[in-house]
């Protein structure tokens, strides 16, 4: 802590920080451009300068830019003082030069840092009569639009996309008034990342083009605080729509969790919302024939074919929500409900969930803080994709020391890189195939996934005599030496795994390796991932797995499956059979998958713009989302049930969101709190609830008056707290609630600031998810037994491992165009060892179906084994990892 | 890819420094000889070897005016258009220059002779106007003596 004086008043301050930052928190309104809350200072802009005095009795002072002036003890600044004014209304003068001035035609405008900066200093009228420089935009791939003459330099974009997320193919270029930031040429961005440029830009040079495709001004769309539902890392979101058509989606901050960024998958996730594919009203299969119905016959249709209910199941699904699977569960009863896990996949997560209660789960914002990481068994980028870019964060924290040690700051981005240059710390991977980290690991490791088991055994027993020891072949000694003396030498030693590989065996070694530290003495994390929004939820509710119902053979009268695509579980031949053997077949679903066209009955389901639950993400944070659409014909899984619950009379007293929550809390202990997790529906600010629309929204008086020039009521909202409608307060609102950001005078993202408790702390009103698990079982856990005798390859046969790919495996985002447009097509990647030539036709037998591909050649994977994309779109499902043949044809 | 001579060349750059990216500027200087200009072929050539992407690369090319990242002639005429050359008759010179040979800044003649450039202040303004051309600079260049200094280069 320190004392510093802002304008003459006395603060205390984060002697750490710098006096941007500083300011900031306090509320003062300092204008600035370059300096990010993440990504700290550089001093490019100018934009932030502030008069500085060497104490009391210095009048004359000197001006400083605060962004590079440390909050040392009796720092004295004035933002108010008239030439530190004027300096700041000059360069905002001079970055507006070259600016095309076309905020009507730009679709930052109305959420634009530059408009609210120039605003802030007083810059309103140009001087400058000559031509300007202009420049050549380039096609960056479906997410990203590129717009350079807005540009002013700041130099934001490239140190988010190269300093921040590692990738290298966008860089600044050229010099003096004609430098340029985009690619060397046109062409798709690389970064996984690349739509946080959209926010990371301060103008409109890059911007979400998907919005862009349906343009709506920020002041003119309806927000929801919301959870993305395509992966497990439970990022939070804003998705903002209108006309009933989702434009796109927002970064929420959650200092936890996502913190500034979000993924492009998430990002990007909503097209499908929007898609024509969507079943929007029930169906009911008569004959060859599906018939659409009204909701009264459905749910009529529904209640006969549940009977006495006898032979009736349920399955559940890892993407839908809390209260969507326990409705179901508790429609079906506890033991006729099936989890709807892929098989083999439930024994992992239980697995992984009992271990998490042993150990420390971090949140991202610790994973970032680690200072050495082993990644065992995981390809972290194409499963949870934001928790590679916090890994990315851990990888320079041991190289940070050394710029501490030498006394620079940490918000001194420059002088920290000076120090540091592209050192990275003790980051380990070990994987089948290369994976996008690789670039920050210290050394990888390549394997067959028994072989990656032993190798993190032998890791746990090189950091620990008890633990149980493991034959690592002679060739990874050393590195197993290594990795084991990082990881006990850290200070905040980190293990991340999951259920990629499908072997359980990598899962105990990550637990080993962990406990081994702890019995040292030292106090490691250990993060798993999860492949889908609910999978942690879903796996606490130790439901039966989906492959005992497959396989049970069982006459079923009944089956209802809630959103979940049977045939991405198992194999063809296997759903089919178990589809035909069923007597009605129920699927509640928001897309036309290959089981809906199967069903008796189909039953549209809201998507997550338009519905309310809970999710539990892979630390086992439960957090709630809430509808951004108003009601339409689909709703919650959990409301059709309850329709057809009370019809039969059942249930009693669901009435909203809030009664199922309640429901799940107390009927299941390990949920207990999941009702703090927002604030009810009842929740009022000054006896309103939260408006989902700024106070700007336009044309409400009049977009109907075609139909009636009585402005309807809004829309009734009985499971959130929030109101469609422009009335209310956000500004006071709790954080697991805030739809979007706005503050006087900060009309872009930047408005966050306003509603930090300070710049990268919580937000005001937390708390933002409930964490289910924490630990408690810690002590000594009993070591895993050695993992089994790695095997060998018989001749001629590669062991099929699953690659995922963060566009192309996530089941929804099929119907989102731009995802869907970098998806990969079918593949298998061998190495050249194994005799194939590089886009050769070839065909591959697994659980005796033949499934044809192009062969991909990958160096880097081992011997014998065969790398197979998982979950793209209408490609049969294997049961892997396998032991395949493949043949050319 | 390389040629045998680049990569020798090359070699021997590296061994002065501990990072391979760090000779990046040596690597397009070396290749920028043997190849004349730097096309993009001759960036992803240097990339691979050296480990860098083709933006990381032009994003240096670019910066700076001796590395050409557009085909040139055999020989580079760079006149100087900095303030003191620009008072001592930087215009004369350009004009009487660009007649001579029939072009315009920035382009080659058709021989394939002089590719004809501006260029800052090469610190030799106490004899402007100045030039250069290659390696070789020029001081008190009159229009006179220019065609001289021109029949130099073949
Ligand atoms: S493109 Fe945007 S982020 Fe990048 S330098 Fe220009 S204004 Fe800044
Ligand atoms: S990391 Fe996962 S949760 Fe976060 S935005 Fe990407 S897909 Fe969504
Ligand atoms: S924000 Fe301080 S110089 Fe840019
Ligand atoms: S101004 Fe031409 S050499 Fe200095």
């Amino acid at each position: 802590m320190a004392t510093v004086y802002i304008d003459g008043n006395r603060h205390d301050a984060d002697a750490k920080q710098n006096m941007l930052h500083v300011s900031l928190s306090l509320g003062y309104d300092l204008p600035f451009f370059c300096w990010h809350p993440a990504m700290g200072s550089i001093g490019a802009c100018r934009q932030c300068a502030v008069k500085q005095f060497k104490d009391e009795k210095d009048t004359k002072g000197r001006l400083v830019m605060a962004c590079l002036t440390p909050a040392l003890e009796d720092t004295r600044i004035s933002i108010a003082d008239q030439e530190a004014q004027e300096f700041r209304a000059a360069i905002i003068e001079g970055l507006m030069l070259h600016h095309p001035h076309d905020c009507p035609v730009c679709d930052e405008g109305g959420e634009c840092h530059l408009q609210d900066m120039t605003y802030l200093t007083g810059h309103a009228y140009r001087r400058y009569r000559f031509q300007k420089r202009t420049y050549r935009n380039q096609f960056l791939g479906p997410f990203v639009n590129h717009e350079m003459n807005r540009c002013i330099q700041c130099y934001r974009c490239v140190r988010f996309y190269r300093g921040y997320a590692g990738e290298h193919d966008l860089n600044s270029f050229s010099i003096h008034h004609t430098v340029y930031f985009g690619r060397h040429e046109d062409g798709i961005l690389e970064s996984e990342f690349s739509g946080n440029l959209a926010e990371v830009c301060p103008t409109g040079v890059f911007t979400d083009r998907t919005l862009g495709q349906h343009y709506t001004r920020k002041w003119d769309q309806t927000y929801a605080p919301s959870i993305c539902h395509s992966c497990g890392v439970g990022c939070n979101i804003s998705p903002g729509q209108r006309d009933g058509i989702v434009r796109r989606i927002l970064n929420r901050y959650n200092h936890e969790v996502n913190g500034y960024f979000i993924c492009d998958r998430g990002r990007f996730s909503y097209e499908y919302v929007n898609s024509p594919e969507r079943i929007r009203a029930p169906l009911v299969r008569r004959g060859d024939e599906r018939e659409v119905i009204e909701k009264d016959e459905a749910v009529k249709i529904f209640a006969e074919m549940l009977g006495s209910g006898e032979d009736v199941i349920g399955i559940g699904s890892p993407r839908a929500s809390l209260e969507a699977n326990f409705a179901l569960r508790a429609l079906v009863g506890a033991d006729r409900f099936f989890s709807g896990f892929s098989t083999g996949e439930q024994r992992l997560i239980e697995l992984m969930l009992s271990i998490m209660q042993t150990v420390h789960v971090p949140s991202l914002r610790e994973v970032e803080a680690c200072d050495a990481v082993l990644i065992l068994g995981e390809d972290v980028t194409n499963v949870a994709a934001r928790m590679a870019l916090a890994l990315r964060q851990s990888a320079r924290r041991e190289p940070q020391k050394k710029a501490l040690a030498a006394r620079v700051p940490l918000w001194d981005d420059l002088g920290v890189r000076q120090v540091t240059g592209d050192a990275i710390g003790p980051v380990f991977i070990a994987f089948p195939c290369a994976t996008r980290l690789d670039d920050v690991a210290e050394a990888t490791y390549r394997g067959r996934p028994d072989q990656i088991a032993q190798f993190g055994y032998a890791v746990a027993a090189a950091i620990h005599s008890g633990a149980p020891p493991a034959n690592t072949d002679a060739s990874a000694q050393a590195l197993v030496k290594r990795i084991a003396e990082a990881l006990r030498t850290a200070e905040r030693p980190l293990v991340v795994s999951g259920a990629t590989l499908r072997n359980e065996a990598i899962i105990g070694a990550a637990a080993n390796i962990v406990y081994a530290l702890e019995r040292e003495g030292r106090s490691a994390g250990l993060a798993f991932t999860m492949p889908e929004a609910n999978t942690c939820g879903l796996g606490l509710m130790r439901a039966r797995a989906l492959e005992e119902a497959l396989e049970s053979r069982v006459q079923y009268g009944t089956v209802v499956i809630l959103e979940n695509d049977l045939y991405r579980r198992a194999t063809a031949a296997i759903v089919d059979e178990f589809l035909a053997r069923a007597g009605n077949v129920v699927v509640l679903d928001q897309v036309n998958t290959r089981t809906a066209a199967r069903a008796n009955l189909v039953l549209p389901v809201a998507s997550f713009a338009e519905s309310a639950g809970t999710l539990v993400n892979f630390e086992s944070r439960a957090q709630r989302f809430f509808p951004v659409l108003p009601p339409s014909d689909v709703q919650e899984s959990w409301r059709w049930i309850t329709d057809v619950a009370t019809r039969r009379g059942e249930f009693g007293s669901w009435n909203s969101l809030d009664d199922v929550t309640a429901a799940v809390e107390q009927e299941m202990p390990i949920f207990r709190g999941i009702t703090a997790a927002a604030p009810p529906s009842s929740y009022r600010i000054a006896g309103e609830k939260i408006p989902r629309q700024p106070h700007r929204y336009s044309g409400r008086t009049a977009t109907l008056v075609n139909i009636s020039i009585h402005e309807p009521p809004p829309p009734d909202d009985p499971d959130s707290p929030l109101a469609y409608s422009m009335e209310g307060y956000t500004y006071k609102a709790p954080a697991s609630a805030l739809p979007f950001l706005w503050a006087p005078g900060w009309n872009s993202a930047r408005a966050l600031l306003k509603f930090q408790e300070e710049i990268n702390g919580p937000l005001r009103g937390g708390p933002v998810g409930i964490r289910l698990i924490r630990g408690d079982r810690r002590g000594a856990p009993e070591f895993f037994s050695g993992a089994p005798e790695p095997v060998n390859a018989p001749e001629r046969r590669w062991l099929a491992v699953p690659i995922y790919h963060l566009f192309g495996s996530d089941e929804l985002t099929h119907w989102a165009p731009a995802i869907s447009s970098l998806a990969p097509q079918p593949y298998v990647a061998v190495n050249e060892r194994a005799g194939f030539r590089d886009g050769a036709p070839v065909a591959f037998q697994s659980d005796g179906a033949t499934q044809t591909a192009v062969i991909k050649i990958r160096s880097e994977i081992p011997d014998g084994v065969a790398a197979v994309p998982a979950g793209l779109r209408e490609t049969e499902t294997l049961r892997l990892p396998a032991w395949i043949s493949i043949e050319a044809i | 890819m390389l040629s045998a001579e680049e990569k020798a060349e090359l070699d021997r750059e590296l061994q002065q420094y501990p990072a391979r990216q760090s000779a990046c500027i040596d690597a397009m200087k070396i290749v920028q000889r043997h190849r004349r200009w730097l096309s993009d072929e001759a960036l992803r050539d240097i990339g691979e070897y050296l480990g860098m992407s083709v933006a990381d690369l032009d994003g240096v090319a670019t910066f700076y005016n001796l590395l050409f990242r557009k085909p040139v002639g055999r020989h580079v005429v760079m006149i100087c258009d900095s303030v003191t050359c620009w008072i001592m008759g930087y215009e004369k010179l350009r004009d009487t220059l660009m007649n001579r040979l029939g072009v315009s800044l920035g382009e080659t003649t058709s021989d394939d002779r002089f590719t004809v450039l501006p260029i800052v202040c090469l610190g030799n303004c106490d004899k402007a106007p100045t030039l250069m051309v290659d390696r070789d600079t020029y001081g008190n260049v009159s229009p006179e003596t220019v065609e001289e200094i021109l029949a130099r280069y073949k």
